[in-house]
């Protein structure tokens, strides 16, 4: 299942109405033209998982999808709802929000909950059941060009993931036409940075302590070579 | 001279059912451990000696910049974690007495509210961090820091401190941190926080 982004924000309709929905009231959509009733409180909603809860095991284990992705992405959207609801943000795209919100002090809380249900969403989207493997062509060439191949770009990502102090992310992304590595903090991300996002990987410990505990980059590398969905970069890198 | 993790007061198991022993062990043995290894190798890659890990937090900017950081992060890390241990303990809770429950009376009016209050700082710090009652120029305040950020460095005395990184929690409470900070009361000794006061106070 591909995912696209615009599922995010799915107005005020159901996922259901929304599969359901011609390709013309999509298309009103994604253009953010659709008009929203306001009798509609869970504006943003949980997107479906892309695979089963328990398809990352062993490497990720069911149990800890079942919290991170039922407790904590799910709180982090109804958090969300709660509080854009009366506010500018009721009717912004989830992208715009987290852009309109990001270091400004007064809307730090909505800053952290978009930015938090956008990460998440992305996160499962960057991993797949026998994942990782060899990247795409297109993908190997932009390693060679910026790392001196895949092992020192997977290297790099593993590093930034490893020393991410406390709660974040890190991430492969393009700066430009550059691929990059970069960490953030917390719920931070690339966006803020004008950085288009390739893959991410969490870490913060909800990520993984109840599979490895303090053992950080036992999670990091087993996700790299075991669950890293190359493709899902690749196809961030054609947007 | 290098600095070494203190061992714990008491037995993994004595802040059951509280804080399970899993959660004791591996914190203590793995996560402070590895703060105490890190600040000892950044302090000897910049041959910086210390035999006192407060003031290195005290004065964080008069450290060589390339470990700063380090310094901050594992030396915060270090002083937290043995803070923590020590505030806790079996058969313990309740209310503190004497002068500290006097300059809780004063500055919030009844322990309830110093509680709320607390507990109120360890819920919404978001992302990995600590709650604190420190004493800052003679007085008691509230505050949380994220990350390993000691109240130390910002000229406050730390007497009561909350580890709300999700390491200090997950295996038990997973995405439950409310449940984690209400059963925390449970454990915390007031009179190990009594004797923090008074040498806070200088006395």
């Amino acid at each position: 299942m591909m995912w696209n982004e615009n599922d995010e924000k799915q107005s005020s309709i159901s996922r259901r109405r929304f599969i359901k929905a011609s390709a013309g009231a999509t298309a009103a959509i994604m253009a953010g033209t659709f008009s929203l009733h306001a009798d509609e409180t869970n504006k943003f909603q949980l997107p479906p998982l892309p695979y089963a809860p328990n398809a990352l095991q062993p490497v990720i284990s069911e149990r800890t999808i079942s919290f991170h992705y039922n407790k904590h992405h799910q709180g982090y959207v109804n958090n969300l709802n709660k509080l854009v609801t009366g506010t500018e943000f009721a009717d912004m795209p989830l992208k715009q929000i987290i852009k309109k919100t990001y270091n400004q002090p007064d809307q730090i809380a909505i800053f952290n909950n978009a930015a938090q249900v956008w990460n998440h969403t992305f996160y499962w989207n960057s991993l797949k059941p026998q994942g990782g493997g060899e990247p795409p062509a297109a993908l190997i060439q932009k390693m060679n060009d910026a790392f001196d191949g895949v092992d020192a770009c997977k290297i790099a990502l593993a590093a930034a993931a490893q020393t991410q102090f406390g709660s974040g992310w890190a991430w492969l992304v393009l700066d430009g036409e550059t691929l990059m590595v970069v960490k953030t903090s917390n719920a931070d991300n690339p966006l803020t940075m004008g950085m288009t996002p390739l893959l991410t990987i969490d870490v913060w410990e909800h990520a993984y302590y109840l599979d490895y505990q303090n053992r950080r980059a036992d999670y990091v590398n087993a996700v790299l070579d075991k669950l890293v969905n190359w493709e899902f970069a690749l196809q961030n890198m054609k947007l | 001279m290098s600095f070494t993790t203190p061992n714990l007061p008491y037995a993994y198991d004595a802040l059951e059912p509280y804080i399970d022993a899993k959660t004791m062990e591996i914190h203590h043995d793995k996560h402070h451990v590895g703060y105490t290894t890190k600040l000892n190798a950044a302090l000897e890659s910049a041959n910086v000696k210390s035999d006192n890990p407060v003031t290195l937090l005290q004065k964080l900017e008069s450290l060589p910049e390339s470990i700063r950081t380090a310094v901050r992060n594992n030396g915060g890390g270090h002083v937290n974690h043995t803070l923590f241990w020590g505030i806790m303990g079996a058969n313990a809770g309740g209310e503190p007495t004497g002068d500290l429950a006097t300059a809780m009376m004063k500055t919030f009016g009844n322990f309830s509210t110093f509680k709320d209050q607390f507990s109120n700082a360890a819920a919404t710090r978001f992302g990995s961090g600590w709650a604190w009652l420190s004493v800052k120029d003679g007085n008691l305040i509230v505050t949380s820091t994220a990350n390993q950020d000691s109240p130390y460095s910002t000229g406050a005395f730390p007497i009561l401190g909350l580890d709300v990184w999700e390491h200090a929690y997950y295996l038990k409470y997973q995405n439950r941190r409310p449940e984690y900070i209400e059963a925390w009361w449970n454990v915390v000794n007031w009179n190990a926080v009594a004797d923090l006061y008074a040498r806070a106070l200088g006395k």
